[in-house]
């Protein structure tokens, strides 16, 4: 069943504040959930009070200023500072998105940065990707085709053809839709989640995949397709703006039409 | 402890090549029920002042008998479907999850008989 009251050694508690914004004109509390495997202690929230003139203007920009100055223990990934690797991907005054494109300003009071929800912690605020990337694995994410390519030139597509890969080729896989999906926090062992449908989508619309056929065979399944219930919280929190929830209804869309 | 690789386990048993009846009936008998449930509530209130002879013969009409065996059959499977999804949502113990679910399918398909019987009793019988 549902397990609804956290295990006693995953509770959250009280940790330490560093108070490192003396004279701060614009001072900003960031409240930050920790957890070190090593240390066999229960996961806390640390509060550093910052002054924001001394970082950037973006979340990351802040966390990172926390790691070189203030505490090296902290503990993310990171790489792009971008929008385009999904390395930052965390949840930040409640809501998942990517570190390196929130500014801290727009977000009003404490800030607080949980690691994405539901899914197993590494440390601090790396969750273990592992299940995530398998299942992208799972859907086999490059052209399938039996056609030979021509000798001479790429496999041509028309421009209305290519059109239908735009909301979809821009996804860079930040787990964000899919750890803000409570069916896939009820049933991340079966359900694929809105980031793999929303890539299998992506393949099996590409005109230049011959495919199509065995990959909808393949998330044909109660559970691989069907626990979306369409609440679209995938699509509210895309931090690149896109649906996964529409991607999956038009595989929905395809399943039904193949079988009237 | 499990050494199998994260692949082996997301493939698991492979795809159950279903699902899609499921999602497709679920959209039909929910496009049906609104039709029905509109027509039952407006019927209801026509014969709410009406006696018993009155409202049997009501039920005994040809079109009537048929549209509540309809609403009856339709709003049963939804339900059925309906509570389906929730178990598979929200069940994660095996042997409970088989239990719920052919709790469900009896029950419901119970319930439907027994009221399909008694529709039909008084539409036949001599109440």
């Amino acid at each position: 069943m549902a397990q609804l009251v956290l295990p006693k050694e995953s509770k959250v508690t009280k940790g330490k504040s560093i108070d490192a914004a003396a004279g701060a004109k614009r001072r900003r509390r960031f409240v930050i959930y920790r957890w070190d495997p090593d240390s066999g202690e229960n996961p806390r929230t640390d509060t550093y009070d910052i002054d924001l003139d001394k970082c950037g203007p973006m979340v990351l920009d802040a966390i990172i200023y926390i790691k070189n100055e203030i505490d090296a223990t902290l503990t993310f990934r990171r790489s792009c500072r971008e929008g385009i690797c999904g390395s930052c991907a965390m949840n930040i005054d409640g809501t998942n998105t990517l570190a390196c494109t929130i500014a801290t300003e727009s977000i009003k009071g404490d800030v607080t940065i949980y690691p994405l929800p539901h899914m197993e912690v590494c440390k601090d605020l790396v969750p273990d990707l592992s299940h995530f990337y398998a299942q992208y694995a799972s859907i086999k994410p490059w052209m399938q085709t039996q056609t030979p390519p021509p000798p001479d030139k790429e496999r041509l597509q028309s421009k209305d053809e290519r059109v239908k890969l735009d909301g979809l080729y821009e996804c860079i896989l930040c787990a964000c839709c899919s750890t803000s999906c409570p069916s896939y926090w009820w049933n991340s062992d079966r359900y694929l989640g809105p980031a793999i449908l929303l890539q299998a989508y992506r393949w099996i619309i590409d005109s230049r995949d011959e495919a199509t056929g065995e990959r909808l065979d393949d998330l044909e399944d109660p559970f691989r397709l069907y626990r979306c219930h369409t609440i679209m919280n995938c699509a509210r929190t895309c931090p690149k703006g896109l649906n996964p929830g529409q991607a999956i209804a038009e595989i929905k869309k395809l399943m039904v039409s193949r079988s009237i | 402890m499990s050494l199998e690789s994260d692949l082996a386990r997301v493939r698991g048993l492979g795809s159950a090549k279903d699902g899609t009846h499921t999602f497709w009936h679920q959209r039909i008998t929910a496009i049906a029920l609104v039709p029905l449930s509109l027509w039952f509530v407006v019927a209801l209130l026509c014969v709410m002042d009406a006696g018993h002879a009155d409202t049997v013969a009501w039920i005994k009409t040809p079109h009537v008998t048929a549209l509540f065996i309809a609403l009856i059959v339709a709003l049963l499977y939804h339900v059925k479907i309906g509570l389906q999804e929730v178990i598979e949502d929200y069940v994660h113990l095996e042997w409970l999850k088989l239990a719920t679910r052919i709790g469900l399918n009896l029950g419901a398909a119970m319930c439907g008989l027994v009221s399909i019987v008694a529709i039909l009793k008084i539409s036949f019988g001599t109440l």
